[in-house]
């Protein structure tokens, strides 16, 4: 196997503290949805808040793009964040069938 | 630019990346960004559904939740694992290296065999990809699902693979066929995996294909490569999991 030179992520210290910060989060979400300590659209709200910070997390720690420079950092996230947001387009419709009924 | 290039020990005599990293890595991504809208896309799908029917079913109950929140430990800990797989590799410690990548695989198995028997149990239940029994005028509720969990099933399934064919190579075809023919032969023929499990055949196969027509020796830049796809399955169930599992309340407000 190729030995590859070693850089600043090689910390192993800081991937465990990552994963207990994902492990606690998960448990926060768990708690919350079933003691339904919110109404069910701050519900959403909370747990995809919770869901985007555990994805940075992934991505940032597990994926190694918080090592990546700038400009890979930049072209990765932009372009992927700004496809989803476009997908938002949607919800506006499914509140018109939920408020207006199907027409 | 090139400094980083020379860490990733990809400089030579062509430009330096733009991306300062090694054309596989950005190529892994690429693949990723474009399974990312994949996956948003059904997960926005099913989203919608759930906003726009006050009578989404809520089948997710205690025995569920609980086997999804362990299912999703199984998958944080494979990252972990993972993550520490790669930094073995790029130590060049082999024998660490395929231990995490075993673990990995093994929690990535775990994963896996759990949300089968929760399709099974939904399943035995009278639920179909047409019809639920919990909200008969929401006939969506069971085709979204199943897209949804099956493809990432599907992914996490494809990442064993991937993860076997990286730490074992040639050693891992034998293994994935006789998993084959065991679940093959321990599935009723009813069930859903009796047939689904031929996956693993086609993987097999495809694997093979890789193994004899391209053997390697992999490294240190493969081993992270495949990591990249590995927490990007990860990543997909971080919104999976509260999406459709932790909503069991109605969204209408």
């Amino acid at each position: 196997m190729q030995n590859v030179a070693t850089t600043h992520d090689d910390d192993k210290s800081q991937y465990f503290w990552v994963w207990g910060v994902l492990l606690l989060l998960t448990a926060v979400e768990v708690v919350l949805a079933y003691r339904q300590v919110f109404q069910p659209v701050a519900m959403l709200e909370a747990l995809m808040v919770l869901s985007v910070i555990k994805s940075a997390l992934i991505i940032g720690w597990f994926m190694h793009l918080k090592y990546e420079i700038a400009a890979m950092k930049w072209v990765m996230m932009v372009a992927v964040c700004a496809c989803l947001c476009l997908m938002c387009i949607f919800f506006v419709d499914a509140q018109r069938i939920l408020h207006l009924g199907v027409k | 630019m090139s400094d980083i290039a020379v860490q990733h020990g990809m400089a030579g005599e062509y430009e330096p990346s733009l991306f300062g990293t090694y054309s596989k890595k950005i190529g892994m991504w690429l693949f990723l960004l474009s399974d990312t809208l994949t996956f948003g896309a059904l997960l926005f799908a099913y989203s919608y559904g759930r906003i726009s029917n006050p009578d989404w079913p809520t089948p997710f109950h205690k025995e569920s939740i609980i086997k999804a929140t362990i299912m999703t430990g199984c998958l944080l800990s494979s990252s972990l694992t993972m993550v520490l797989a790669v930094l073995a590799a790029r130590r060049g410690d082999r024998s660490w290296t395929r231990n995490w990548i075993l673990a990995t695989m093994l929690f990535g198995s775990a994963f896996i065999v759990l949300h089968g028997m929760e399709w099974t149990k939904l399943i035995s239940e009278g639920m179909t990809p047409f019809k639920n029994p919990w909200a008969p005028t929401v006939p969506q509720f069971g085709g979204t699902f199943f897209t949804l969990t099956g493809m990432h099933m599907l992914h996490v399934t494809i990442g064993v693979i991937y993860l076997g064919v990286v730490s074992l190579r040639k050693m891992f075809l034998p293994i994935l066929l006789a998993i084959w023919v065991i679940v093959w032969f321990a599935t009723p023929a009813d069930n859903v995996f009796h047939i689904g499990v031929h996956a693993l055949l086609i993987g097999a196969v495809v694997a093979a294909v890789i193994l004899f027509l391209k053997p390697k020796d992999y490294d240190a830049y493969d081993v992270e490569i495949a990591g990249l796809y590995w927490h990007f399955v990860d990543l997909v169930w971080m919104f999976i999991f509260p999406l459709v599992y932790l909503m069991s309340t109605r969204v209408t407000g």
